[in-house]
C-alpha cells in the first residue's frame, strides 16, 4: 500500500513538475524551509513568521472586509512577529482548517498554529507537539431562551440540545447528561449558523458550544440579545493556546514568554500607549527588566533585550489584545481575568 | 418528414371537400381554434381540475414573485455605514440586506489578495473570461489557439503571483517602447500566421513582460493569499484543461489492445472514481506532505489543483470512452483499409467523431466539475464559495447569508449557464449533417 502511494506520490510530482514549470520560472517562491530543530534561525533567514490560524472564527482568527486577517490569534502572531523579527507585519498567515492543522504544522508548513487549538493529553503527548501556554480559557456552556426561565443546567432535563456534529462538544454534552442522570435529546446540526438557526426558530430549547462561542452568538442578536441568556454551568475545559513542534525549547520559550509578557504588561499596567514612557520612566525594576532597560532577559532567548517592548508596542498586553477583538463580540473576561483578579491569567516572574 | 406529410394531406382533404362553384379562399378558423387563447384552453384550461390547478399555480407564482420583489429591491437595504447592521436587523425578514454585498463584494470576489492589488485578480478574472470567449469562436480554432492560451496563463499567473526580484529591465523608457513594439509586431505576425516570427518575438515579450514587475509595481503575492473568483477559475480552467487531454489518452488505453497499458488506465479510473473528490483532496493537502522529503514544500494550491485534474480525468475519460464505442465498428475499419497509422486514425476519424457524440455529457461534467471545485474549502483555500461563507462571519454581518449566498450563486450560474447554453449551439453545429 505504502509503495503505491509512493508511486502515486511519485506521478504527482512529475505532473507537479511540468504544471509548475512555467509559472515558476516566474514566481519567486519563498524557500520553504523544513521543520527544522532551529524555527527561531529559520524564521530570521526567511524574514518572515509563517503562522498557521482560523479559516474563519469571529475574534479569533478572520479576515475583515479586506481580506487582512484580524483576531484575538491573529494578534498573537504578530505579537511574536514582533518580538522575533522586530515588525508586526512580518507575519504569512496561512489560514487551516481543523483536519490540516497538525500536519500542517509537523510537515513544517507553519512554524506555529495560532489557532484556538485546546491543550490535551494525547495532542501534547502523542502528536510530537508542546503547547508552551494558554492565552484563552474557554469551557463548554449552555444558552437558553430567557422565556423558558431556566436559571441552571440542571433544570434541562428532557431538553432538546442543538449541537454540531464531529466536536468534543457532542461528546462532552453526552459525558455530562450520563454523569448527571439526565435525558436530553441532541439536534445534531452540521454547520454553526444553521445550528444557532435552528435554537433561534425554537427547534431546539438550548444551544451548546463553548462560551466564547454562545457569547458571541448572542452579541450577534443585536437588541435581542437580552432574549437570551447563558447558563452558569460550563461543563467541559478548553484551555486554547499556541502550539509548536516538539524538540526546539527555544522556540517554545519565546512563544511561552511573549504571552507571558504581554500577561504582565496587564498586571503592570503597561498599554501599548505608554509602553515608551514606561521604559523610560517607570522606576519598577520587573518593568525595566521586562522591557530590557536592565538586566539582558532577550539575551538569554537569543533575542534583543526590547523584544517584550516591541510585541507589547505592536498589539498592547493581553487586556487589550482581549478587549478589541473579544469585547466587540460581548465576550466577558470570566476566567480569562488577571490572577490578582480572581481569573487564570498568571504570569511567572521576569527575572 | 412528419410537417411535410400533414401539408400535404391537408391539401388533399380540402381538395375532396371543395364544392364546386364557390370561393376558394381560405377561410380562417374560428378564434377559439387557433392563437393563444387555444392554446390557453387547450393546455391550461382544459377540464375543471385543469383550470382549478392553473389558478393555484398563477396565484403561488404571482405571490412569491412579488414576495421576492418586495423582498430583494422594494424593502431591500442597499448600503449601510461601515458595519452599522441595526437597519439591516430590522428589516430582517422583510426586506434583503444588499449592504452586505456592497460592503463585502472585494473580500467575496478576491478573498485575502491584498486590497491595492485587487486589480490584478480583476484584471485575471477579464483575462480568463476572454480566453473563454476567443476559444470559443470557431473562427480561432486554430493551431495559435494553443499559444495564446499559454500566453495568457503565463499573464495570469505573473499578475497572481508579482513579484520583484527581476534587474532593472524595462526601466527605462526606451525599453518600454521596445517592449511595446515587439508586443506589437507579435501580434501582426501572428495574424499573418508568420507562427516563424510570432513564436520568437511572443517569447521576446514575455520574457520582457516576465521582468516587468518592478515597472508595473506589482509586489509579491504569495500563493496562501490568493482567493475568490480567480482560484475558482484557476481551478477550473487548469483543471479541466490538463484533465481533458489525460481523459482522452486514458480512455484510448482503456480500448488499448496493450494488456498492460489498459490494466493501467482501468486501474487509474476505477482507484479515482472510488473515492469521494473529498478525500482526494484531503490526502492531497493532509498526508501528501508527509510522503514528501523533509525541506520540501509543494504548494497548498497546486496539489489540490493536481487533485482535481487527475479526479476530473477519470470522470472525463470515461465519457470519452463512452463515445469511442458508439463509433460503428465499421469507421475503425475502413480507416485501417485506408492504410492509416494508430494516431492517424485516431486524430482524423475517431476522435473528431467520438468526441462530437458526447458533447452534452462532456458539459455535464464541466459543469458539475466548475462546481466541485468549491470543496477546497476543507483544506482551507479561498475559492469564491469559501470567500462568501467567510464573509458573514464577521459579527456584524452573522445572518445575512441568503443575500451573499444569492449573490455567490449569481455568479456561478452565469458561468455554468453560459457553458450549457455554449455546448447547446456548438452541439447544433457540430452534428448538423444527422439532423433529418
Amino acid at each position: 500500500m505504502l509503495g503505491t502511494i509512493r508511486a502515486l506520490g511519485a506521478a504527482v510530482l512529475a505532473l507537479a513538475g511540468a504544471a509548475t514549470a512555467l509559472p515558476a520560472a516566474h514566481a519567486q517562491q519563498p524557500a520553504q524551509q523544513s521543520p527544522a530543530a532551529n524555527t527561531v534561525e529559520v524564521i530570521r533567514s526567511r524574514g518572515t513568521l509563517v503562522c498557521g490560524v482560523n479559516t474563519g472564527l469571529a475574534g479569533f482568527g478572520a479576515p475583515d472586509a479586506q481580506g487582512r486577517f484580524q483576531g484575538f490569534d491573529v494578534d498573537y502572531c504578530r505579537a511574536l512577529a514582533a518580538a522575533l523579527l522586530g515588525d508586526a507585519e512580518r507575519v504569512r498567515y496561512v489560514p487551516l482548517t481543523a483536519q490540516q492543522r497538525f500536519t500542517a504544522l509537523q510537515s513544517g508548513e507553519v512554524d506555529v498554529l495560532y489557532r484556538n487549538t485546546t491543550w490535551s493529553f494525547s495532542r501534547d503527548t502523542s502528536l510530537g507537539f508542546d503547547f508552551p501556554a494558554i492565552n484563552f480559557y474557554d469551557g463548554q456552556g449552555f444558552m437558553v431562551k430567557v422565556s423558558t426561565g431556566v436559571q441552571s443546567a440542571s433544570e434541562l432535563q428532557g431538553a432538546t440540545v442543538c449541537v454540531q456534529p464531529g466536536t468534543t462538544t457532542e461528546q462532552n454534552l453526552a459525558d455530562w447528561a450520563r454523569a448527571n442522570n439526565m435525558q436530553i435529546r441532541p439536534v445534531v446540526i452540521e454547520r454553526m449558523e444553521e445550528a444557532v438557526g435552528a435554537y433561534i426558530a425554537g427547534r431546539c430549547d438550548v444551544y451548546t458550544t463553548d462560551v466564547s462561542g454562545l457569547a458571541s452568538t448572542r452579541a450577534a442578536q443585536g437588541p435581542r440579545s437580552e432574549e437570551h441568556r447563558i447558563l452558569p454551568e460550563v461543563i467541559s475545559k478548553e484551555p486554547l493556546g499556541p502550539v509548536v513542534r516538539q524538540g526546539d525549547p527555544r522556540f517554545r520559550d519565546i512563544v511561552a514568554w511573549t504571552h507571558f509578557a504581554l500577561v504582565a504588561a496587564e498586571e503592570l499596567g503597561i498599554t501599548r500607549e505608554n509602553v515608551e514612557r514606561a521604559a523610560q520612566s517607570d522606576p519598577r525594576p520587573e518593568v525595566q527588566r521586562l522591557l530590557g532597560r536592565t538586566g539582558d532577559l532577550g539575551q538569554m532567548v537569543g533575542l534583543p533585550n526590547d523584544w517584550a517592548l516591541r510585541a507589547i508596542k505592536a498589539v498592547g498586553n493581553y487586556g487589550e489584545v482581549f478587549e478589541r477583538n473579544l469585547g466587540p463580540l460581548g465576550i466577558q473576561r470570566g476566567p480569562n481575568r488577571l490572577w490578582t483578579q480572581g481569573g487564570l491569567q498568571y504570569a511567572p516572574p521576569f527575572r | 418528414m412528419a410537417p411535410a406529410d400533414t401539408t400535404a394531406r391537408v391539401r388533399l382533404d380540402t381538395a375532396v371537400a371543395r364544392v364546386p362553384g364557390e370561393a376558394s379562399a381560405p377561410r380562417s378558423p374560428p378564434a377559439t381554434a387557433v392563437g393563444p387563447l387555444a392554446w390557453l384552453r387547450g393546455n391550461l384550461f382544459s377540464s375543471w381540475l385543469s383550470t382549478a390547478v392553473t389558478l393555484l399555480l398563477a396565484y403561488l407564482i404571482v405571490r412569491w414573485t412579488i414576495g421576492f420583489v418586495e423582498w430583494a429591491f422594494v424593502n431591500a437595504i442597499w448600503e449601510v455605514p461601515h458595519n452599522q447592521t441595526q437597519a439591516c436587523r430590522e428589516i430582517k425578514g422583510v426586506g434583503a440586506c444588499w449592504a452586505v454585498v456592497t460592503e463585502k463584494h472585494r473580500f467575496i470576489l478576491f478573498g485575502t489578495y491584498p486590497f491595492e492589488e485587487h486589480w490584478r485578480p480583476a484584471l485575471v478574472v477579464l483575462l480568463f473570461v476572454g480566453l473563454y470567449v476567443v476559444s470559443a469562436l470557431r473562427r480561432f480554432w486554430r493551431k495559435e489557439l494553443v499559444m495564446i492560451w499559454a500566453g495568457v496563463l503565463t499573464l495570469i499567473g505573473i499578475l497572481m503571483w508579482g513579484g520583484n526580484t527581476a534587474p532593472g529591465l524595462l526601466r527605462q523608457p526606451y525599453e518600454q517602447v521596445l517592449a511595446l513594439v515587439l508586443l506589437a509586431g507579435a501580434g501582426f505576425a501572428y495574424r499573418h500566421g508568420r507562427i516563424g516570427v510570432a513564436l520568437p518575438s511572443a517569447l521576446i515579450v514575455y520574457a520582457l513582460l516576465a521582468w516587468a514587475g518592478p515597472v508595473l509595481d506589482m509586489p509579491y503575492v504569495s500563493q496562501e493569499r490568493w482567493g475568490g473568483l480567480p482560484i475558482t477559475l484557476i481551478l477550473a480552467t487548469f483543471g479541466l484543461a490538463f484533465a481533458f487531454p489525460l481523459a482522452i489518452l486514458v480512455a484510448l488505453g482503456r480500448r488499448s489492445e496493450l494488456p498492460a497499458i489498459r490494466m493501467l488506465c482501468v486501474l487509474y479510473v476505477e482507484l479515482i472514481r472510488g473515492v469521494p473528490l473529498i478525500s482526494l483532496l484531503f490526502m492531497a493537502s493532509v498526508m501528501f506532505p508527509l510522503f514528501l522529503p523533509e525541506g520540501m514544500n509543494i504548494d497548498k494550491l497546486l496539489r489540490a489543483q493536481i487533485a482535481i485534474i487527475l479526479f476530473a480525468g477519470a470522470y472525463l475519460a470515461e465519457v470519452v470512452r463512452g463515445g469511442l464505442q458508439a463509433l460503428p465498428r465499421g469507421q475503425y475499419e475502413a480507416a485501417d483499409a485506408l492504410g492509416l497509422t494508430y494516431w492517424q486514425k485516431t486524430g482524423l476519424i475517431v476522435l473528431p467523431q467520438a468526441l462530437r457524440l458526447v458533447i452534452p455529457p462532456l458539459v455535464n461534467t464541466f459543469i458539475g466539475f466548475f462546481k466541485d471545485t468549491s470543496l477546497v474549502l476543507i483544506i482551507g483555500i479561498f475559492d469564491l464559495l469559501t470567500a462568501g461563507k467567510t464573509a458573514i462571519i464577521e459579527p456584524a454581518w452573522q445572518g445575512f447569508g441568503v443575500e451573499v449566498y444569492i449573490f455567490v450563486g449569481l455568479i456561478y450560474f452565469m458561468f455554468c449557464y453560459a457553458m450549457s447554453k455554449y455546448s447547446q449551439n456548438l452541439e447544433a453545429e457540430l452534428n448538423r449533417h444527422r439532423r433529418r
